[in-house]
């Protein structure tokens, strides 16, 4: 159960806002709405959300400003709602901040699942030296990586990846944001090393590397580490 | 019955002189044999009485002269203010057409019709502004005096001997709606002249004594009767030719005027309008071209001869010929010619002895043609020898002084170098100087023309003479041999200058004909050959700047307007002066800028580009050498701009039937989608819409297996529903051209990866076999849009075969392409079907329900935009094949590890 954390869901369609609000509310959510951007800026000043869900089509203004001025302020982790076909909003909402998306049509599961990530990952997180998904384990301390307790050989590059995917489980990354963290600021365009890397990645630590499912792809987005 | 029926072509043509002047204003004119029989009074009479009429009257211009009874008749009326215009320091004071047209009355007040406008106006002459008021709808009042009249200017000077510098065309009648004569006897007007109504006191005696003597004012009187009567004759005709009324229909004469180089053709041409007009016959202006070259003044008088023949309706033909007489009957029997009118030849007696006159000629051989002969005079012969620097005779051109000095030169000098060779060597007799004489006679004929070959050859006979025959230094010839040769060097010189002259023109002209031939095939093949308007253009200004030697520009539609710049092809830089000019030419569909009498201060000549239906376009052309265009390259220049003008339409027409066909090839598509979608639209909704209210029954909520079942209905529903908006998404943006590839490095074997795991709860528990090759390259591709192909046909694969059957996918590379094979082990594709799989909306007979029919056309969509092929076909042991090839443009760029030093 959620503990009474509260939501603020920001959509100008009805509804969705109200299947989210009796979704949200059946698992212990408190729910509050907003129906326009400016509302949003309010109402998140106000009630200080734990969380807000934003769509980016909005009436009055774009959810990119919308998002911009509140990461002026709040560290609050947003997910952002989206179509198909957008995926260059994608990637715009979450370099703007967002901390993930979904694309609509969606699950309800889908949406617990990336709630409870952005939850975790806007706590403190507890420095646990070692961390394990299914038959994966690393070991930050040792730089050690084993699969169903063998000891895995990696690049360093590879590990660094790893290490990286890890460290933002369950979130997705831009191919922008990996870029910058393993190679450096100037590297942000050479998408195609994601591409290898991964794929050398994948042959090491996924039990059908054809159709991965730790590190999965997020076309026209980047990656994701999923926990579940 | 049949001898009644009026002419279909004149009745026709009278039916259209009534339609066009209902849309045009009404033209009255008020019209009077000298100034100061009260017209302008008359005129502003009249406009009070239409203002009482509620009639919208203005002043356009009006001058009183300060005339009190007609200032007086001014109060009241609305005026419209002059423009004025700085003319070297002086402030000159004009009519603002453009004001007038904005005030939009109905009715403008123009005096003085053959008014000249000041340099730098739009018009050189006011009646020009008039014709514009008229086009723009608005009715105009204005006056003129017979004198001013083109055709009867020459009468007038020859009674008053005054000179009239301002004139108006003829044609300008054609537009009256109205002719009101303002008569008054001559003893009445001088009374009023020396009443001191007409002028101011100081000038009165002056005028009495030139002018206004009762002879002139009686001449002018019958003048202006005549003309009258001639406008009120036309009126009943073009009535009877309306009302059937049997008549007098048209006379079948036709007649024709030789033109040729000389400022005299003027009067000729005007003189054979005139006799036409009176006649209602048509008429013809015919230039000969012989075999001298004009100087370029007679050049340029020529060209303003002819367009003044055609300006005044006459039909211009240009012959060849070096027999004047010969090739103007020619023409004549080949037009069925009654009459031909040439101007008296003014030579003396003795040029016409040695030369013969073209006219006795002409006379002689004239048959059942009748020949007018109409006089020039002193006048205008004085000019002429300013202007040319002799008096160039009718109908002929000749060559000019300086040709003459130059034959005579070369004369000169071949007798010099002879002189000195007959007096150094001896057997240099006086036979060889005879035929290099005869050389130098030929050569002036090849190269210089044949006058001046003649001049030559009578030259050196005369010096051979002269010099070296004996005895030497005297006309006479002591030898009767001698006196043979002489006469026969004399005879061959004439007969070989003649002869070679005469080749060397027919050569001229032929290679002229071809170099106008070809220039016209060049333009007609190029725009006929080229694919797009842009090819057309290009061409097109590529062709005329070659031929003209010009700078061009063209000025096209943008829909009904002009279009602000020329289009890109264009080698002229257009300013705002220019534009207007070239608008004001797209408004009224006649030629201005330089060269003509509208706007003429614009370096540019603009040409309106003129299809049968509409204005097209309008073409600039701007000559390096800023020359007039001769007459044959202005008829040139038309049928270039004509010929543009069609191909222009062609192109507009192609376009808007591409448009149409457009049109009604997405309007098809929209009714098959509209039949195709509605079914599948419906079925998804209804299953929601079913489940969904059954589910708010208490009963079957309580049935767990029940609402288990409805609930998971209601979602796979809402995932169809989905699927067919996405598929109906993607198709209009392929359809839309707006699909954007986003092409970035990509891996194959993820992409295949993501799909599957996309399919995931599709495919279920089915067999996934998927083979990449190990050493597939990076490839450019659009990763979501590849993907989307990858699904629709795994997707296909699910729905179309057992859900036992396994379904592979593989990669490999080959050479510098991927493939990528999508296949199942179902039951195959029936081979009828192979080729309209990917049709739109098409769906193979006897499938499942729940498909759009647009996935496979999508797919084949996205890998076209991809340059790559989409394959369906049967594998020989079995079901069905869908072969992706796409092309690996570039090697992938190398990667790099990570650096942590």
């Amino acid at each position: 159960m959620a503990d009474g954390l509260s939501v603020l869901i920001v959509d100008d369609e009805i509804q969705i806002r109200r299947f989210l609000r009796i979704s949200l509310e059946a698992v212990g959510y408190q729910v509050h709405e907003a129906e326009t951007g400016q509302q949003a800026l309010t109402r998140t000043a106000q009630l200080r959300p734990d969380l807000v869900i934003l769509d980016i089509g909005l009436p009055d203004m774009d959810g990119f400003q919308v998002l911009t001025r509140l990461r002026e302020w709040t560290t609050t982790p947003v997910i952002v709602l989206s179509v198909r076909d957008s995926d260059h909003d994608k990637v715009q909402a979450l370099d703007t901040g967002a901390d993930d998306y979904l694309t609509k049509p969606f699950s309800v599961d889908e949406l617990m699942a990336r709630i409870r990530v952005a939850q975790r990952h806007s706590q403190p997180q507890p420095e646990t030296p070692i961390f394990s998904v299914g038959d994966l384990q690393v070991d930050f301390a040792h730089r050690l990586v084993t699969l169903r307790g063998k000891p895995v050989k990696m690049t360093p590059t590879e590990y660094a990846l790893l290490r990286l995917m890890v460290q933002n489980a369950g979130k997705v990354l831009t191919h922008q944001q990996i870029l910058r963290a393993v190679w450096g600021p100037e590297y942000v365009e050479e998408t195609h090393y994601l591409r290898v890397y991964f794929a050398q990645l994948r042959q090491k630590i996924e039990d059908n590397p054809a159709v991965p499912k730790l590190i999965v792809t997020e076309p026209g987005v980047g990656y994701r580490l999923v926990v579940s | 019955m049949n001898e009644y029926r009026p002419d279909p072509d004149a009745l026709l043509a009278a039916i259209q002189k009534g339609e066009a002047r209902e849309r045009r204003g009404k033209l009255k004119i008020f019209f009077g044999m000298a100034a100061g029989v009260g017209k302008t009074y008359a005129m502003l009479d009249a406009a009070r009485q239409r203002q009482l009429e509620a009639v919208d009257v203005v002043v356009g211009y009006v001058e009183t002269h300060k005339r009190a009874e007609t200032e007086t008749l001014l109060d009241g009326l609305e005026i419209v203010p002059r423009r004025k215009v700085d003319y070297r320091g002086t402030s000159l004071e004009e009519m603002d057409a453009d004001a007038i047209i904005a005030r939009r009355p109905q009715l403008a007040l123009v005096d003085e019709l053959a008014h000249t406008n000041a340099p730098g106006s739009r018009h050189a002459k006011r009646y020009q502004d008039v014709i514009e008021l008229l086009e723009a709808g608005i009715d105009v009042y204005t006056t003129v005096n017979v004198q001013h009249f083109e055709s009867r200017a020459d009468a007038v000077r020859q009674i008053t001997g005054i000179s009239v510098h301002e004139t108006v065309p003829d044609s300008i009648l054609d537009y009256a709606d109205e002719i009101e004569l303002i008569d008054l006897s001559p003893e009445d007007l001088r009374k009023r002249l020396a009443e001191g109504k007409v002028y101011t006191p100081e000038r009165i005696e002056v005028a009495a004594n030139n002018f206004f003597r009762i002879g002139n004012l009686t001449a002018l009187r019958e003048m202006a009767l005549r003309l009258t009567a001639e406008q009120v004759d036309h009126q009943l005709q073009d009535y009877m030719q309306v009302k059937q009324i049997a008549g007098p229909w048209k006379s079948g004469d036709r007649l024709m005027v030789a033109v040729s180089a000389s400022p005299f053709s003027e009067k000729l041409i005007r003189w054979t309008r005139r006799m036409a007009y009176n006649l209602e016959a048509a008429w013809l202006a015919v230039f000969i071209e012989t075999s001298d070259t004009p100087t370029p003044d007679a050049k340029e008088q020529l060209a303003h001869n002819l367009t003044l023949a055609r300006e005044l309706g006459a039909e211009v033909i240009i012959a060849a010929g070096d027999d004047v007489a010969d090739a103007l009957l020619r023409v004549a029997r080949q037009r069925n010619v009654t009459q031909i009118i040439v101007g008296k030849p003014l030579r003396s007696r003795l040029a016409e002895l040695l030369r013969g006159s073209m006219v006795n000629r002409l006379i002689r051989v004239s048959g059942d043609v009748d020949i007018y002969v109409v006089k020039g005079d002193e006048l205008e012969r004085q000019s002429i020898e300013w202007k040319v620097g002799r008096f160039i005779p009718q109908p002929k051109i000749h060559s000019s002084l300086q040709q003459y000095a130059l034959a005579l030169a070369i004369v000169a000098t071949f007798t010099a170098v002879d002189l000195v060779l007959f007096s150094q060597i001896s057997w240099v007799g006086y036979q060889v100087v005879g035929l290099t004489e005869l050389l130098a006679v030929l050569l002036i004929a090849v190269y210089i023309g044949r006058g001046p070959a003649l001049a030559a050859a009578f030259a050196s006979a005369i010096s051979w003479n002269f010099l070296f025959i004996d005895p030497r230094f005297t006309f006479q010839i002591s030898q009767a041999h001698d006196v043979i040769l002489f006469l026969l060097y004399f005879l061959i010189a004439i007969f070989a200058g003649n002869l070679t002259a005469r080749l060397r023109t027919r050569e001229r002209q032929a290679r002229y004909n071809a170099d106008r031939s070809m220039a016209l095939y060049a333009l007609a093949h190029e725009t006929a050959t080229a694919v797009n308007m842009n090819d057309v253009l290009r061409t097109a200004i590529t062709q005329i700047a070659k031929v003209f030697d010009a700078d061009v520009g063209i000025l096209l539609l943008e829909g009904d307007r002009l279009a602000q710049d020329y289009h890109p092809s264009s080698t002229l830089k257009i300013d705002t002066k220019d534009h207007s000019v070239a608008q004001w030419v797209f408004e009224h569909g006649k030629p201005a800028g330089r060269f003509t009498d509208t706007l003429p201060q614009s370096p540019v000549h603009f040409i309106p580009l003129r299809t049968p239906n509409r204005i097209v376009g309008v073409i600039g052309i701007q000559l390096r050498s800023d020359s007039r265009l001769s007459y044959d390259q202005e008829v040139l220049l038309e049928t270039f701009t004509s010929q543009i003008a069609l191909v222009i339409e062609r192109e507009l027409l192609d376009e808007a039937a591409e448009q149409a066909a457009m049109l009604r090839e997405s309007e098809r598509l929209f009714a098959t989608l509209l039949n195709s979608i509605s079914h599948e639209l419906r079925t998804p909704i209804a299953a929601i819409t079913g489940a969904a209210s059954s589910l708010r029954n208490p009963q079957t909520i309580n049935n767990d297996v029940a609402s288990g079942e409805l609930l998971s209905n209601i979602q796979d529903a809402a995932e169809r529903l989905n699927r067919l908006v996405e598929n109906l998404l993607d198709m209009s943006r392929l359809e839309s051209g707006r699909l954007k590839l986003k092409r970035d490095w990509c891996d194959v074997g993820e992409i295949i990866g993501v799909a599957v795991k996309r399919l995931e709860s599709a495919l279920g528990d089915r067999q996934i076999k998927i083979v990449i090759d190990p050493h597939l390259q990076l490839i450019r591709l659009d990763f979501v849009l590849i993907e989307q192909v990858i699904i629709n046909l795994l997707d296909n694969a699910c729905n179309y075969t057992p859900p036992e059957t396994p379904i592979s996918i593989e990669a490999q590379q080959r050479q510098r392409q991927v493939e990528i094979v999508v296949r199942d082990y179902g039951p195959g594709i029936p081979e009828a079907d192979i080729e309209r799989i990917f049709d739109k909306f098409y769906r193979a007979p006897g499938t499942a329900a729940g498909g759009t029919g647009l996935g496979l056309s999508i797919c084949r969509g996205i890998i076209e935009a991809h340059e790559g092929k989409l394959i369906a076909e049967n594998a020989r042991d079995g079901g069905a094949r869908f072969t992706i090839i796409l092309p690996m443009i570039g090697e992938p760029p190398p990667v790099q590890e990570v650096n942590y030093g």
